[in-house]
């Protein structure tokens, strides 16, 4: 193998787990802009849409099941919204959070329970398994396609932020919940629309992550959450494109670190990036400049 | 009336308390004044190692269902089968370690995996209570640790027959070796080996991974740009299926070596057709009809599997009999005869008992040395038969000390 060879094969793969990560970064960004909510549930959701296709695909054609897995992982992050976040809206900011937290142990646990704690084979989906060959470097279309995919679906949903009603409704929330409330919007269905988008985007992470790595566990969403949310962080949390960029930085900077024989230090790079932000610019790489209104 | 509310509450939690402790003694006397000496199982049935944990307490099960009482001094006394959780991690173990000891068991069985066996093995020798550790091969697991016995081999062992396969069978110069980080059992495993293969001649590469990692493309990419002939990759039944398809999907066809923990189905179903060339060491193969006791375990094993659906889930869906858990009947055996010949259900009394106790098991005959480890010298190695699913015996191995 040249050296060449070597360094696209690595860079591949850093490109693929960054794209990865940025689909889940999106759900945290979202609704931290949104709620300024720290979603500790989202890892979570990520998993339990793995789990939905498993148990889907185990009776249903692909056509059926994977549709129906985008749509109960949707259904489900609205309804952890609608269940443990919507009655704690006037609370502190702190109880929510701490729901959040909750609402996460609960879906581990209960995947745990109902799984038997075992790890399941994630159905093999057509095409994008399939190992191809490009030159001398040999892959799966998964590797390809998750960087593209996770491009396009950033792209549509700027588009959608910057374009909409939904989308000027969005970011008025985000600038000033009570005013844009004042002026009637519908803060529900914006902050329901902002949890569709987070969960659809982390369905889609999950197929494609568990397209890779075929195995479903229940604990299997927390790293990438955490991860997720470092990128969410790095770019400035409430950014959609900071949290694409801070996730493709950390991908691929993570995977030149293990390259390098470090793998020791793969994680800690992550979480002393994360320190560093948060001592020196607390607001990310695209964070808002205004300062907290009193 | 926010008085009488309080009041209210207190009585109520007083008598949830009170509930509580009637419903314990309740427990205790249902049995009908028969005696009851309790046997910890300290087992992972979650995480990475669950689907192991989960053989291994199948075959402890078995045991007892064929031994459901052991005559102590003359008294005969039912034996109870306390089962805790560890999850496959070594903080949690010492809490399920902890439950154990509080739960008045007089003797401990478990764990797959040495971390967790290790983490928890200063609990057991405070509380003083023996511990026979079932296919933790760490050599740790019972060093300087009077309360800590194994019906199992140990990892110098382990890693030495792996070299020699390695050398002999595959021809191979090179070995990449990958551990966990922070995995007793893994890079303890690791580096046995890497002196064993140094020793005969082969070189060396390494790398790691931390626990919870799903992405080895780095590593591989490394792998494919080394010179080696063999990987050797010990590590935990969730990590295997991973590697073993990330490797073949980038196109390296080389020899995936690794140790016990591999033979587990759960692997062949999560690698499916990439887990070809995968050979591993392990205690036990069903098909081995030299020992009589052997056979008799396995059809007697396999009717009890097929009887309830729930064991056939537990063992990964097939009456396939894993070497753990013949190793899980033996251990349960060993107690049992422990329990006997102290004469005395007190941990300590069990514990002075374990190191004269021999027994015929299943796994071959079992007998303790100075450190409490079983004298063991044969391992089965196994490789993966893609087609059918199983794994398939390829020979048994012995090192001349």
């Amino acid at each position: 193998m040249d050296n060449l060879t070597y360094y696209i094969q690595q860079l591949l793969t850093g490109v693929t787990v960054g794209g990865q990560y940025a689909l889940i970064a999106i759900g945290y960004t979202m609704v931290y802009g949104i709620l300024r909510l720290i979603n500790f549930a989202h890892g979570d959701i990520f998993m339990a849409a793995g789990f939905f296709m498993v148990y889907a695909s185990a009776t249903l054609p692909l056509y059926i099941s994977l549709p129906l897995t985008l749509l109960l992982t949707v259904i489900l992050g609205v309804a952890v919204e609608r269940i443990a976040y919507k009655p704690l809206r006037q609370a502190p900011r702190m109880s929510i959070m701490i729901s959040a937290i909750g609402v996460s142990y609960l879906l581990q646990n209960f995947a745990t329970y109902y799984t038997g704690g075992l790890p399941r084979p994630y159905p093999k989906l057509p095409f994008i398994g399939d190992i191809i060959q490009i030159g001398s470097v040999t892959t799966s279309w998964v590797t390809i396609i998750t960087p593209l995919l996770t491009l396009a679906l950033v792209a549509g949903l700027v588009a959608l932020i910057k374009y909409t009603k939904m989308g000027m409704a969005m970011r008025a929330v985000s600038r000033d919940f009570e005013t844009a409330q004042l002026m009637g919007i519908k803060i529900n269905n914006v902050i329901s629309m902002t949890f569709v988008i987070g969960s659809f985007l982390a369905a889609v992470a999950s197929v494609l992550f568990f397209s890779k790595y075929t195995t479903v566990t229940p604990t299997i969403g927390a790293m990438p959450g955490l991860k997720a949310f470092v990128a969410a962080v790095f770019g400035g949390i409430g950014s959609v494109p900071g949290a694409v960029v801070g996730a493709f930085v950390i991908g691929i900077c993570e995977n030149i670190i293990k390259a390098m024989g470090y793998t020791t230090f793969s994680d800690a790079f992550t979480f002393v990036l994360l320190i560093l932000v948060l001592i020196f610019k607390p607001t990310g790489l695209f964070g808002e400049k205004t300062t907290e209104k009193v | 009336m926010k008085k009488f509310l309080a009041l209210v509450m207190v009585l109520a939690m007083v008598l949830a308390i009170g509930a509580g402790c009637g419903g314990g003694d309740n427990g205790g006397g249902s049995n009908g004044g028969d005696k009851v000496v309790k046997i910890g199982v300290f087992e992972p049935a979650s995480g990475e190692n669950g689907a192991g944990g989960k053989q291994e307490v199948l075959g402890i099960r078995y045991a007892n269902s064929l031994t459901p009482t052991v005559e102590i001094a003359g008294e005969t006394y039912t034996v109870e089968l306390v089962e805790v959780d560890n999850q496959s991690v070594t903080d949690k173990a010492v809490t399920a370690a902890q439950s154990l000891t509080s739960a008045g068991v007089s003797v401990v069985l478990g764990s797959y995996g040495s971390g967790v066996s290790i983490a928890a093995g200063d609990t057991f020798k405070t509380a003083q209570i023996p511990a026979i550790g079932v296919s933790c091969t760490n050599p740790q697991v019972t060093q300087g640790n009077d309360f800590y016995f194994r019906v199992c081999f140990l990892d110098p062992f382990q890693g030495t027959v792996m070299a020699n396969f390695a050398k002999d069978e595959m021809q191979a110069d090179n070995a990449f070796v990958i551990t966990q980080l922070g995995d007793d059992y893994s890079t303890g495993l690791g580096a046995y080996f890497k002196q064993a293969f140094t020793d005969l001649g082969g070189t060396v590469e390494e790398a790691q991974f931390q626990t919870g990692d799903v992405d080895f493309n780095a590593i591989l990419t490394n792998v494919l740009n080394s010179d080696a002939d063999v990987i050797f990759a010990p590590s935990s039944i969730q990590t295997a299926p991973l590697l073993i398809q990330q490797a073949r999907q980038m196109g390296i066809t080389m020899p995936i070596l690794a140790g016990d923990t591999w033979e587990n189905e759960s692997i062949i179903k999560n690698a499916g057709e990439y887990a070809t060339d995968v050979y591993l060491s392990t205690f036990f193969d069903e098909n081995d009809t030299a020992n009589p006791a052997a056979a008799e375990f396995v059809t007697g094993f396999k009717a009890w599997l097929n009887a309830d659906q729930q064991n056939l889930t537990n063992n990964g869906g097939s009456d396939g009999v894993a070497a753990v858990s013949a190793l899980g009947f033996d251990a349960y055996n060993v107690a049992i005869a422990a329990l006997q010949a102290a004469a005395s259900p007190a941990g300590t009394d069990v514990q002075a008992a374990l190191p004269g106790v021999t027994a015929d098991g299943v796994t071959g005959s079992v007998s303790f040395d100075e450190n409490g480890d079983a004298n063991k010298d044969m391992a089965y190695i196994k490789t993966i038969d893609v087609e059918n699913g199983v794994f398939q015996f390829l020979k048994t191995q012995t090192i001349a000390q």
